[in-house]
């Protein structure tokens, strides 16, 4: 592959990231809830063009098993599910990062039943937010693409040694054609070295993996993942650092965008930052002082950088994607008051829940959301959530 | 930026329309976006689609309300839907149909062009298959000069290889000399 810049669907830009990256093992569920990554991986690899094995399982359960197993003797491994899959998955997902397995998996995200919904918002992601994996959010196609190979590099160094999931917006991006860069096949190999497993399973040197937990080592292995999760950052600082020098692309775990000066922000992750800042640049000339903050590393959460963007603003304007019912409201909201609370300069924190299975959020909605909050902060409103645009 | 909104039935190939279109504009350099109206997919259903392109980054993730360029691939959709809706005043209507732009009687809320083509015919003839997606690009190019027909070539040749590529090129070059614009 020579470094070119195409239109292509995000989808299919994922799968050829994943066979530049050299992976040796993808398992999936090849039909619904999928997206054109597997189908279009299944291509490759049938073609000849990827010396991998495709393995397509009779569900996600054992999709993610076969995932574990294979990133257990060293192979590199790429999975790719959607809502009811990831649910299905989710037995198995706990146990990939339990057992620090290596591993990315493209996370398209969708709602989950009932009703039944195919379509976007972040209901699947949060129900595994606790499993111990690294969860970085996009917001394009190139940051698709960029981050499967910066997600490998996290997630097999030898510090980490975590599974990574890459959360990208069903459909908004899945099924999007617009312009990626791809990379020459030499930057990649630069970039990304070999996975070598340590503790590797192999019938020469026999190690035990996932054993019985009685309570007297129980608790010290969660602790052992806790450690394992918090060390990570300053390996997933490194690989986006390096990426950045190799292409000019740098990635953050917090980004923001005319936040400096900004009274209030617009806080968003996924995809929808980029409409945040489209707006916000109308709602600038108009004179509002406001700004976007955009959270690309969910796990482990970047309470530092967070804290460095947002203490000291007047308000934020939090949109989430899903709802913990009879919680706090939105998960990230809700992350975004603890991670502030009782902080000199903590900001007063209003939380709307938007796009709720691919509902239209369009920049007359992001405008009314950030003006409407805004108020509602300024008038002390700031229990629970909104859900913008509910009817009846 | 110019927004596009492609109406189309299921199988007719509104979705490829703006497929195309992107990747020409892509190719020469500028920004664009192709994307369906979400949903299950049913041959013969009603279906939607856009297309955004710019000189710089585009930064939207919603629908297109407010089209500078609409395409109706398919006349007997005008009874069902105001093709329309949203439109921005300046745009430009580009619909399939044996009438000519005044016999349609359009009443428009902004001043926009109408331009038409008798894309069934043309794609029979060419193509074998009244499939007017490639030849509806036709009549968009001539009406908007947003793309031409050099920058879609490429994609055209990629998406059907040589030989129904070569007739679906011929359809677009037919309609885009036989489109009928009313200022």
């Amino acid at each position: 592959m020579p470094k070119v810049r195409k239109g292509v669907e995000v989808s299919i830009a994922i799968a050829d990231a994943v066979a530049q990256a050299d992976t040796d093992v993808i398992a999936a569920y090849p039909i619904t809830p999928q997206t054109h990554i597997v189908e279009h991986l299944s291509e490759i690899v049938a073609n000849g063009e990827l010396d991998a094995e495709f393995v397509p399982v009779d569900s996600e359960h054992s999709a993610m098993s076969v995932c574990c197993g294979s990133s257990a003797v060293g192979a590199r491994t790429f999975t790719s599910t959607s809502s009811q899959g990831l649910a299905l998955m989710s037995e198995i997902f706990f146990i990939a990062a339990a057992m620090r397995l290596p591993m990315v998996m493209a996370l398209a995200n969708r709602s989950l039943s009932s009703p039944l919904s195919i379509w976007n918002d972040h209901t699947d992601t949060m129900m595994v937010r606790d499993a111990g994996w690294v969860h970085i959010f996009v917001e394009n196609g190139q940051e698709c693409y960029d981050n499967i190979f910066c997600s490998y590099r996290m997630s097999e160094d030898p510090e980490v040694r975590l599974p990574v999931a890459i959360n990208l917006d069903g459909f908004i991006l899945t099924h999007m054609i617009e312009p990626i860069e791809y990379e020459d096949d030499e930057t990649i190999r630069k970039y990304l070295p070999p996975f070598t497993m340590i503790n590797a399973l192999h019938p020469d040197n026999p190690v035990s993996m996932g054993c019985f937990g009685m309570p007297e080592i129980y608790t010290e292995t969660q602790m052992n993942r806790e450690h394992g999760i918090r060390n990570s950052y300053p390996v997933i600082l490194k690989a986006w650092d390096e990426w950045g020098k190799l292409t000019g692309r740098y990635y953050r775990p917090v980004e923001t965008y005319r936040a400096d000066d900004a009274e209030y922000c617009i806080v968003t992750m996924g995809s929808y930052g980029e409409t945040a800042m489209e707006v916000v640049d109308t709602l600038r000339a108009e004179g509002e002082k406001v700004g976007v903050v955009k959270i690309r590393l969910w796990r482990p959460f970047p309470y530092d950088e967070i804290r460095a963007a947002l203490l000291g603003k007047k308000s934020l304007v939090v949109i989430d994607r899903a709802i913990s019912f009879g919680g706090p409201g939105g998960p990230v909201a809700s992350e975004l008051r603890s991670a502030l609370y009782q902080k000199k300069g903590a900001p007063t924190i209003v939380n709307y829940v938007a796009g709720l299975a691919g509902r239209d959020v369009s920049r007359k909605d992001f405008r009314n959301i950030i003006l409407e909050g805004k108020e509602k902060a300024r008038r002390g409103e700031t229990e629970g959530f909104t859900l913008y645009g509910l009817r009846g | 930026m110019q927004e596009i909104r492609l109406h189309g039935r299921g199988g007719q190939g509104a979705v490829t329309s703006a497929e195309l279109i992107a990747i020409a504009a892509i190719n020469k350099g500028n920004y664009a976006q192709a994307f369906p109206s979400f949903g299950p997919e049913r041959r013969g259903a009603p279906v939607v689609a856009f297309c955004r392109v710019d000189d710089k980054k585009i930064n939207i993730r919603a629908k297109v309300y407010n089209p500078d360029v609409v395409i109706v691939l398919d006349p007997g959709l005008l009874s069902l839907l105001d093709p329309s809706e949203g439109m921005r005043e300046g745009g430009v209507l580009i619909l399939n149909t044996k009438k000519s732009p005044e016999a349609l009687g359009i009443r428009a809320e902004v001043p926009f062009r109408i331009a038409t083509v008798d894309a069934n015919a043309i794609a029979i003839e060419e193509v074998g298959r009244p499939i007017v997606n490639t030849t509806m690009i036709g009549a968009m190019i001539r009406a908007t000069g947003l793309i031409g027909i050099e920058d879609v070539k490429k994609p055209l040749m990629e998406r059907f290889g040589s030989k129904l590529g070569a007739r679906n090129l011929k359809a677009l070059e037919r309609a885009y000399h036989e489109v009928v614009m009313k200022e």
